[in-house]
């Protein structure tokens, strides 16, 4: 191997992606595009729900715990109606998400001891935001009838709850993390799956393959200005999580740094891999975006939790390295983890890395075919 | 021809493309220093023969050496002896000319002072001395040519390859570039050039007419013409020479055409130029000259393939 081959190519990739606006685009653009889309638009937070409330008590009481919905950030009231049918007809419209109703004798029941109802509908159409709203709701009505219990008689079991590691149950915060990982899957391999295959379509390759280049510089020299680019990517979006979302960064920049260059090496050589099978840019890219986006997004723990998955389907997970990027981005900023409890995943990874390398290197023909 | 003298041989080489034989068992060899053609029209099989010298194209059959290295199993060791130069253009279209040379430079592993003197040398053979930061895609064909003929002679290499190096190139260029191909003869350099000109082939020391695969005849070029011409050609002119072909196609005379001439093989000249005369006349076509010519190399091809 001769180092001076490797930085030649290294090189020459360098100018040409310099000299190309839409390679400069797809390396530098991108992924900052990706990460606003998918940052502002994936949120599991429900906010400012759409209620509408039908107080028959009109009692003091009542009025107090209507306020007490209306000053939670998670409700909304949108209007005072006083029968069933207006009710329907809000949901129906699917204007309101939420309905209240306090019936005729809620605060009596309260006053005479007896346990008083709150009948509570709650559009299911989104069942993900209709099990956060019913979350809510209980939450609301179960602080205000401990507070009313109180002026009667203490509490029997006095919860405490606390959080750990995402304190604020802010969904960003472990959304960004895992998010960061997934886009970066895509990049990594997308940014070489062009390399390889373009110089095929342009019949440089020909030229090329007729050196005494070998095999290893030649997959080297254009991983190195690839990598450069995908750590100035994965830079920027650990400043832009940080100081746009807000996400806290607990653990270490250099350990972020280490394992990130390990997880683009292997990016880097999927894409590498796909570029040099395919040896057409259009399909090369394609298969890069399916073989990557689908895996990081659905298995790799970002959106749905491993554990929770049928078995079968837990086994794929272990071949996919965006698995093992997203757990150690989300402890990474989350909890601070040291590389001691990260090492699964840091062994995963390399083996991950240096096998598809390896691949690559094997697949690679210096003939034409 | 001794061992030592040997460039480049094969024997039986073919290489087939699922059911199509694109080079089928041809055998020749090469030694030091010469120009060797190979001449034949598109879809002979030249370029498919040129990248199994060069270790691009593994063969299907039969073996051979490149300064003395196996086609098959050494290709990689082949890469480090030879230069070759294909058929399109194939430097870096979005590269400076200078940045071509460095690239190559690194890729044949020529290094340090002797880098900074073969940039000089390409560029100076190539005249882009003063146009070493030009974009390469914007350079004339004829340039272009020369700076990758400059590129693929940076290490030096003992054996040249060049696959239609002057297609789609204009004639003056053309000698140019032939002129350039001597000199590295001259220094000790085998080359071996596939064309389809026939004015080209002229030049070459000695040549194989590949057609359909197959290698048809091989010689220098007076021998091609002697050996393989026992009929004579004449030269024929009329004031209708479509028509004149016509008429003597349908005598049974075969004729060709040649730019706003014929040409005629025959067996006897004493015989055919009366016969010649004689049939143009009944049909009313004015006879301005009959003459007997050295055949061209284009006469011996035609004369080849018809009898293939």
């Amino acid at each position: 191997m001769k180092i001076s081959r490797i930085k030649a190519i290294a090189k020459k990739e360098l100018i040409q992606i310099r000299r190309d606006p839409l390679s400069l685009a797809m390396a530098f653009l991108m992924p900052v595009m990706l990460l606003f889309i998918f940052g502002y638009a994936i949120t599991l937070d429900v906010n400012n729900l759409e209620t509408v409330v039908c107080d028959l008590d009109k009692s003091t009481l009542s009025r107090e715990l209507v306020a007490e919905f209306g000053e939670s950030e998670y409700f909304t009231i949108i209007d005072h109606v006083y029968s069933q049918r207006e009710i329907d007809g809000y949901l129906d419209r699917g204007e309101a998400l939420v309905a209240i109703t306090i019936p005729q004798d809620f605060s009596e029941d309260i006053k005479k001891g007896r346990p008083a109802e709150l009948q509570v509908i709650v559009d299911g159409s989104d069942s993900n935001s209709a099990t956060i709203a019913l979350g809510y709701i209980s939450g609301v009505t179960g602080l205000f009838s401990k507070r009313i219990a109180v002026r009667q008689r203490p509490p029997l079991i006095d919860t405490r709850m606390r959080v750990w590691f995402n304190e604020e149950l802010e969904s960003r915060n472990y959304i960004i993390p895992g998010l960061i990982a997934v886009i970066m899957s895509v990049i990594a391999a997308l940014l070489t799956s062009l390399t390889v295959a373009r110089e095929w379509e342009r019949g440089t390759m020909e030229q090329l393959i007729s050196t005494p280049v070998k095999t290893p510089e030649f997959i080297l020299g254009k991983l190195i200005p690839y990598f450069l680019i995908g750590f100035i990517d994965m830079l920027v979006s650990v400043l832009l999580a940080v100081f746009l979302f807000d996400v806290p960064m607990k653990g270490s920049l250099f350990l972020l740094a280490g394992l990130s260059s390990l997880f683009l090496f292997g990016g880097l050589s999927l894409g590498m891999l796909i570029s040099i099978v395919a040896k057409s840019q259009l399909v090369a890219s394609q298969i890069a975006m399916v073989a990557t986006f689908l895996p990081a997004f659905l298995l790799s723990g970002f959106m749905y939790a491993i554990p929770n998955m049928p078995r079968p389907l837990q086994i794929i997970t272990y071949a996919i390295p965006a698995r093992y990027f997203v757990s150690m981005l989300k402890d990474i900023f989350l909890k601070g983890n040291p590389l001691h409890m990260l090492l699964f995943e840091t062994a995963l990874l390399g083996i991950f890395g240096l096998v598809v390398f390896g691949i690559a290197n094997k697949k690679f023909k210096k003939r034409i075919e | 021809m001794n061992e030592q003298n040997i460039a480049v041989t094969v024997e039986g080489l073919t290489r087939t493309f699922g059911d199509f034989t694109a080079v089928e068992g041809i055998s020749f060899s090469v030694s030091r220093g010469e120009i060797y053609g190979f001449l034949g029209p598109n879809g002979a099989g030249k370029s498919t023969t040129i990248k199994m010298l060069c270790g691009l194209l593994q063969p299907t059959g039969g073996d051979g050496t490149v300064g003395g290295f196996d086609i098959v199993r050494e290709s990689e060791k082949i890469k480090k002896t030879i230069g070759y130069m294909s058929q399109k253009f194939s430097l870096y279209d979005d590269l400076s000319v200078e940045e071509n040379i460095t690239f190559f430079s690194g890729m044949y592993g020529v290094t340090g002072k002797t880098r900074k003197e073969r940039k000089e040398w390409v560029l100076e053979m190539s005249g882009l001395k003063d146009r070493r930061a030009v974009i390469t895609k914007t350079l004339p064909g004829g340039i272009k040519q020369r700076l990758a003929l400059g590129c693929a002679l940076l290490h030096e290499p003992p054996v040249l390859f060049l696959d239609e190096p002057t297609s789609g190139v204009d004639p003056v260029s053309r000698r140019n570039f032939w002129s350039l191909i001597y000199e590295m003869a001259k220094g000790g350099t085998t080359v071996f050039v596939t064309t389809h000109y026939m004015d080209e082939a002229e030049y070459c020391d000695r040549l194989a007419l590949i057609y359909r695969g197959k290698i048809i005849a091989e010689g220098t070029p007076t021998e091609l013409k002697v050996q393989y011409m026992r009929r004579s050609v004449l030269e024929i002119e009329t004031d209708r020479t479509f028509e004149a072909l016509e008429v003597l196609g349908r005598s049974g005379i075969e004729t060709a055409l040649f730019g706003s001439l014929l040409h005629a093989v025959v067996d006897d000249v004493e015989t055919a130029t009366p016969e010649i005369e004689r049939e143009l006349g009944k049909a009313g076509i004015k006879v301005i000259r009959v003459d007997k010519i050295m055949p061209s190399l284009e006469d011996v091809f035609v004369t080849l393939i018809e009898s293939a």
